[in-house]
């Protein structure tokens, strides 16, 4: 292989690299402030799954991809309110309630979906371009990877510093922090804690759902089932790699993203491996990233403990 | 104004029984009324209505003479009632600041600290407290994580302040800077209530409300009153303070630990260089502060903790990271200080505790399964022999209270164990009748030859009770004294740090 191929297979994947990343990082951040506020949703799938067929749905039947977003995050945050309810004002198990969301997930937009179409060809819809920043873009090798990406993946990128903001710098963040770690140091201010939860469980499950929404928007034309194909639980992976802080979490997602798309590229250079292992490798590496890990300070204390005033 | 806070004919009741019946109660402006009872007499709820956490169902409460409806601790804090709870609610990973402003700040979006602060410095240079604002929670000692509890409550201008237990995990010497303050809270007009079971508290304080299963049994000006009154009162009978230990010769020695070392989750040093030894007929007193390395001795001990250096010799044998179950085929017993999550499984009924953890014994089974009959038989001898108040053998043990599920786990131990008997908080949170009992059974073990290893919180316990007494701190032994020619507060400032013999 010559130097200028090495080079456009390398400026490829890490542009790829950039693109893949985007989903996840509305989603991970969604779901970082989640968990801080001290519910572990596991339904981070499922709300993926919910805002890009919402995403889908709008899309093909408006024509207008800026309403399709909407939808995936009207449709996240939809998702954030039935985890709210069972967790912050039921008191449900957490991983039960988001087990439950996933299911749920899975089975209604398949069902929503066989009724949309009706037994027709499945209407498509053009995604999300490209959008080249003047100037910017034609820097050699850095231009094609990063200043010529869609228009969402600088708002996604521009998450990191916000929720960074917001946790940090905010009195909001202040009190969402404070129901990760000791829910009651609120509730003995005469603040309701279920009140917040819900509140932060909604606004976390928008930003993942607008994540799934991307995923459909940006990637492809079409409703498939289990369209999101496992990346909520990278999400979650994400997380505890980047120790529930947010550029860690930025490192972990853009590491996972990395992966996926040497993966895909591996593939398509046919390298003399089975394709479906190197689709596995996102997942073979987080599961040895879990095993690996055990220094978890950033952790919310009280991560997934329903709050019970006692 | 004649009272800063009262409250009528107040009541509540969980599932029908009544924490608190028809409870009349006053506070005078400046005064400290302490809340006197045993666990379960209802100063915890009474002070939860106040702060708005439980909802009374009947009763009123007034402040400064006026009827006030309090339905959310924002309710009391708008009434200038604030709460400092038994068990801190800090947020260890926040600053000290932090911890003080979180949800108190109501407009804006960025956090205003730099008024905060102000605030807070005048706060703190009106009662002499030196605190670094800075300092995260968990970096503090235990006393000044109280005064950033205090310093809560001051910040949102408390003027009624309730203080739970508050020197339950104070040294003496942190206990009285604390007085301090709060004598210097009443100077500036503060009102206070101090809910407590320690005597020694009481009697510092300007007028006493006796709590009993519930009701007000009286309301005394503590100068008219005295301790041994006080008991009779929460108690409802004559109590025998005095702890009768006949002089019993040691014998030989059962167990002798020598330079044990033990490693925390994080790898810190829990344990430094711990020796000591035991004989027959002998009880040895741990005491300390908690969480200076107590649990883990008794985890060290009977097998659940493993020890980075040392040697723990059990009748000349070495028995240093044995697992529990060699450890108890070799006669150890053990009374955990958390008695429903290590002590017994309280999901299981009375008689499966009685035999958890000796369920491999031949007498409990036929084979390889459980004879329940065999066991049944043992549990009714035991709950005769033991006195756990329970219907029957069957009844689950988390239904029971705390005295009789503790009284389960001597009965266990007692039956099944020889030779060495640890015992750690054995009478934490119970009655005073309860109490009298677990210390009886010490000592009869005692008397019947075995070595005994007793922690306990609670000085007075230690001196009626043990031969010696080794005081811990921060994972060491700052020394081990003979009670008989030791005072308590010479334990006490050991128990702070200072070594046996020096002066600094």
């Amino acid at each position: 292989m010559n130097q200028l191929f090495q080079e456009a297979i390398i400026v490829s994947i890490l542009a790829a690299t950039i693109r893949t990343m985007t989903p996840l990082l509305f989603s991970a951040m969604g779901e970082l402030i989640t968990q801080r506020a001290g519910i572990w949703n596991m339904g981070v799938e499922g709300t993926m799954l919910t805002g890009s067929f919402a995403a889908y749905i709008a899309a093909t039947t408006t024509g207008s991809l800026w309403l399709a977003v909407l939808a995936a995050i009207v449709a996240g945050a939809l998702m954030g309110a039935i985890i709210a309810f069972m967790t912050a004002t039921l008191r449900v198990d957490h991983f039960i309630a988001g087990l439950g969301l996933n299911l749920l997930a899975g089975g209604l937009t398949l069902y929503w979906f066989q009724s949309y179409i009706q037994g027709r060809a499945q209407p498509t819809f053009s995604g999300f371009q490209d959008v080249a920043i003047p100037l910017l873009s034609d820097i050699s090798v850095i231009g094609p990877i990063l200043f010529s990406q869609r228009a969402l993946t600088y708002v996604a990128l521009l998450t990191v510093p916000l929720v960074w903001f917001l946790l940090y710098r905010s009195r909001y963040g202040l009190e969402l922090r404070c129901l990760g770690e000791n829910p009651k140091a609120l509730d003995v201010k005469g603040l309701s804690v279920t009140a917040r939860q819900f509140a932060a469980v909604m606004i976390g499950s928008a930003l993942t759902g607008l994540g799934g929404g991307f995923l459909m928007l940006g990637f492809s034309d079409r409703f498939l089932a289990d369209f999101t194909a496992g990346r909520g639980w990278i999400v979650i992976v994400a997380l505890i790699a980047g120790n529930w802080k947010p550029k860690g979490v930025l490192v972990a997602v853009i590491a996972f993203a990395f992966l996926e798309s040497l993966a895909t590229h591996l593939q398509v250079l046919g390298a003399p491996v089975p394709h479906q292992l190197l689709l596995a490798l996102p997942y073979l590496a987080s599961i040895g990233l879990l095993m690996g890990v055990r220094f978890r300070s950033g952790q919310p204390t009280r991560l997934g403990i329903p709050y019970k005033r006692e | 104004m004649s009272t800063a806070l009262r409250v009528e004919g107040l009541t509540k009741r969980f599932a029908g029984v009544a924490a608190n019946d028809d409870v009349d109660f006053d506070l005078r402006p400046g005064e400290i009324h302490c809340l006197f009872g045993e666990n379960g007499a209802g100063k915890s709820t009474l002070s939860s209505c106040i702060f708005g956490f439980y909802r009374p169902d009947k009763g009123q409460i007034f402040v400064r003479d006026q009827p006030v409806h309090i339905a959310s601790p924002i309710d009391a804090i708008r009434h200038g009632i604030g709460m400092v709870h038994q068990h801190f609610v800090l947020v260890p990973e926040f600053t000290v600041l932090e911890n003080i402003i979180v949800g108190t700040q109501r407009s804006g979006w960025r956090l205003n600290a730099a008024e905060a602060r102000q605030k807070l410095k005048a706060i703190c240079d009106g009662y002499g407290l030196d605190i670094d604002f800075d300092a995260y929670v968990w970096e503090l000692p235990v006393g000044r994580q109280q005064w950033v509890e205090i310093l809560k409550a001051l910040y949102l201008d408390a003027e009624i302040l309730i203080l739970d237990e508050p020197t339950a995990v104070l040294t003496p010497a942190e206990s009285r800077i604390l007085f301090d303050i709060m004598g210097k809270m009443c100077a500036r007009g503060l009102s206070i209530i101090l809910i407590t079971h320690k005597l020694i508290e009481v009697m510092q304080s300007n007028r006493v409300t006796v709590l009993r299963k519930g009701k007000v049994v009286a309301t005394l000006n503590t100068v008219e009153t005295s301790p041994d009154e006080l008991a009779r009162l929460m108690v409802g009978r004559d109590v025998s303070f005095a702890i009768t230990k006949p002089e019993l010769k040691p014998g030989e020695t059962v167990v002798a630990v020598k330079g044990l070392t033990a490693h925390g989750h994080w790898g810190e040093a829990v344990l430094k260089d711990v020796s000591f030894s035991v004989a027959r007929h002998e009880i040895l007193g741990i005491a300390g502060v908690a969480g200076n390395g107590q649990k883990e001795l008794f985890e060290v001990l009977c097998g659940v903790r493993k020890p980075q250096a040392g040697s723990i010799r059990l009748m000349d044998e070495e028995i240093a990271g044995l697992t529990p179950r060699c450890l108890m085929d070799r006669g150890v017993g053990h009374i955990p200080d958390d008695r429903f999550r290590e002590g017994l499984v309280p999901e299981f009924n009375v008689a499966e505790n009685l035999v958890l953890g000796w369920q491999r014994n031949a007498k409990y089974r036929s084979g390889p399964l459980i004879n329940f009959k065999a066991i049944a038989k043992l549990s009714r001898e035991m709950i005769a022999e033991y006195q756990i108040a329970t219907r029957d053998e069957k009844v689950t043990a988390g239904k029971l209270s705390g005295g009789n599920a503790q009284k389960i786990i001597i009965a266990r131990e007692f039956r099944h164990a020889a030779g060495l008997m640890l015992a750690n908080q054995p009478t934490r949170g119970l009655d005073v009748g309860v109490i009298e009992y677990v210390q009886s059974q010490l000592l009869r073990k005692r008397a019947e030859g075995f070595a005994v290893i007793l922690a306990s919180e609670e000085l007075g316990d230690l001196f009626g009770l043990a031969d010696r007494i080794a005081v811990m701190f921060k994972g060491e032994i700052m020394g081990i004294v003979d009670p008989r020619n030791t005072t308590i507060s010479e334990v006490g400032v050991m128990m702070a740090g200072r070594r046996q013999g020096t002066t600094q």
